[in-house]
């Protein structure tokens, strides 16, 4: 079938239509999302199969040829996003339907994830850098919706300041493709790619590198451009939130470490320099404004500022082995970021309360929560058999191995305090004596569980069984390391 | 809304202009429908003209009016725009070519002769409808909330 890698966009895409028809009536609403999702994760892995098996897999629409059509790449690194980006939906519906009040579920929230899904997949598929815009904006008009909905003034305040700074970041995403066309002449990132190569990357396009880093660093919250993530993200309820925090700031990142290995990875020099004294710096202000604060929200959503300063090191060191890590870490931290979100939402539903002080001596009462939550941190940090270890291992060795030493002992330490921040979560919620808890949660507790269980146990398996993922992840890095790999599949595989 | 308290005014000449300035706005909003494929037009600006159409009966009359006489659940179009639109670019997938790839054949037909019928067409009617749907949906929703 030829259609394959269009397979996740069109059926969320379907699905999101037909709810359209049907907003008040809540179970066909719940079934219809359920079962469309969990086809959409068939089909993706399906297409992680596929392309295992035959390499990279490309479309372009209307069967025009290759520079002149939209053309839809999946590699495996966008195979694999894919799938992790449907299992995470899937998973996050299936705790919305028990966590979300009916009224709530009754206006459009299914509808606005399945687009949400559209434009997150798409992102990851597309291979045309206008395309990845108009995709962009699917998936941000979208949480647009999610994030001001319920109309609280506190969601109203940060929807206002979200949308804001979206609608700057993705004009000047228009600017800087329009500066790119106005130099290269195309759209298709194959071809741009190509084009780039021969002209031998003049000084211009390191401007335009910086202005792609300046997008993709607004939407994926790099520092110094990370200000206004930690109040949108407070506000949406949690099965907004983990959908935002698992895959939002994710999309940014994929944008970056595409565009880099893609189109200026002919000179290694300046520009991966500033991306790498960038992502150590994300870290840091990640780590101080986790250690700093005193709600539970609010240390995994800086711990989310972390992960992607770890990712984008990885990726500024642009060897096999750090892309390798990189790309290890980013799938791991998109699972286990959902995961804790769903459980810190089901401690906040329970304590009725964010803050930490309103916690304490959880695990008489809910000790299955309480190890869940305990696995999931010690995951996060990185601890050998978990799934954080082996991203985090292959970004530091090859970081060492390119002879830096900063950069690598500050992913280590970043380790060490970010293991400190969930670990004192973890014992000022759930040790200590138990307090009176308000929540309005409290009796759904075990039906908020099952999902959140289910992310946790897929990140120990993907830890667990990292060595029959490496293949996988190997040849991701394939087309980042060469981006011949790439173009050759688009220009001279798709029809 | 202060509008709804001097409803009963006497628009004359505002409402009988009404009456037949929609007709021939909405023929021009057809026109510019179908004229897409060769000259300037298309389902975008077709929509927005067949809307702007329905917003002149929502100033010469009200909501009630336009309710009365198109009692379309303007969200329900938006939606059905939407599922012709996905639908035709999904044919391709029966036929096993690419997506959005589109068919277009010569048709003898009784009134118009040799007449070129694409499934560009039927996009456009889609993004037609949702024009239609998401214009009307603004504004009403805006001019029914106080």
């Amino acid at each position: 079938m030829i259609n394959l890698p269009l397979l996740p966009i069109i059926i969320p895409l379907l699905t999101g239509v037909i709810l359209m028809f049907f907003p008040r009536y809540l179970k066909g609403q719940r079934i219809v999302s359920i079962i469309s999702t969990i086809l959409t994760v068939c089909a993706s892995i399906y297409l992680v199969l596929t392309v295992r098996s035959n390499g990279i897999l490309t479309v372009t629409l209307g069967s025009w040829p290759a520079p002149f059509g939209i053309t839809l790449v999946s590699d495996m690194l966008s195979a694999l996003l894919v799938t992790t980006t449907s299992i995470l939906v899937l998973c996050i519906i299936w705790y919305a339907i028990a966590y979300l009040s009916d009224a709530y579920q009754r206006y459009y929230y299914f509808i606005a994830v399945q687009f949400l899904l559209v434009g997150v997949n798409g992102a990851f598929t597309t291979g045309d850098i206008f395309n990845m815009f108009v995709f962009f904006e699917v998936f941000l008009i979208s949480s647009y919706v999610l994030i001001v909905l319920g109309g609280k003034p506190a969601q109203l305040r940060e929807s206002l300041k979200y949308l804001l700074i979206n609608v700057i970041s993705s004009a000047l995403f228009v600017m800087t493709v329009a500066f790119l066309y106005g130099i290269i002449g195309s759209l298709s990132m194959a071809d741009i790619s190509q084009k780039i190569t021969e002209i031998g990357q003049p000084a211009i396009l390191n401007v335009i590198a910086l202005l792609f880093l300046i997008v993709f660093g607004l939407k994926g919250a790099i520092f110094p451009l990370y200000f206004w993530l930690p109040g949108s993200y407070q506000v949406p309820p949690t099965p907004v939130l983990a959908l935002f925090g698992a895959l939002l700031t994710k999309v940014g990142v994929y944008g970056i470490l595409r565009t880099y290995s893609l189109f200026f990875s002919n000179e290694i020099g300046t520009i991966h320099q500033i991306l790498s004294v960038l992502a150590l710096s994300t870290i840091i202000i990640g780590v101080i404004g986790a250690l700093a604060t005193r709600d539970a929200k609010q240390i995994i959503i800086y711990n989310i500022i972390v992960a992607v300063g770890v990712i984008l090191y990885g990726v500024s060191l642009m060897t096999p082995q750090a892309l390798e890590g990189a790309i290890f870490y980013l799938l791991h931290d998109m699972v286990i970021k959902a995961a804790l979100f769903l459980l810190v939402g089901i401690m906040v539903g329970i304590a009725g309360s964010t803050k930490l002080k309103d916690m304490g001596g959880m695990i008489k009462a809910f000790p299955v929560l309480g190890w869940t939550f305990f696995i999931a941190a010690l995951s996060l940090a990185g601890i050998p058999p978990l799934s954080g270890f082996i991203g985090k291992f292959l970004i530091v060795r090859g970081g060492i191995e390119a002879g830096e030493l900063v950069g690598p002992i500050i992913v280590l330490l970043s380790s060490l305090l970010v293991l400190y921040s969930v670990v004192q979560l973890f014992m000022r919620a759930f040790w200590g004596i138990p307090k009176p808890y308000s929540g309005e949660k409290q009796a759904l507790v075990s039906r908020l569980l099952a999902p959140a269980i289910a992310l946790v146990a897929l990140s120990v398996l993907y830890g667990v069984g990292a060595e029959a993922m490496r293949p996988l992840i190997q040849q991701a890095v394939e087309p980042l390391t060469n981006p011949t790999l790439y173009i050759d599949a688009v220009l001279k595989g798709g029809r | 809304m202060k509008k709804q308290a001097k409803k009963h005014t006497n628009d004359v000449i505002l409402e009988s202009a009404t009456s037949f300035i929609t007709f021939i706005i909405f023929l021009f909003a057809v026109y510019l429908f179908f004229a897409g494929h060769y000259t300037p037009g298309g389902g975008f600006i077709g929509g927005l003209v067949t809307a702007s159409a329905l917003v002149l009966i929502l100033l010469a009359y009200d909501i009630k009016t336009l309710r009365r006489i198109l009692p379309f659940d303007y969200k329900w179009i938006t939606a059905l725009g939407m599922l012709i639109a996905v639908l035709t670019a999904s044919g391709a997938l029966v036929f096993n070519v690419p997506f959005f790839t589109h068919a277009h054949d010569y048709f003898n037909l009784p009134l118009f002769g040799k007449t070129s019928l694409h499934t560009a067409m039927l996009f456009d009617l889609g993004v037609y409808l949702v024009v239609v749907g998401v214009t009307m949906t603004i504004i009403q929703t805006i001019g029914e909330s106080d």
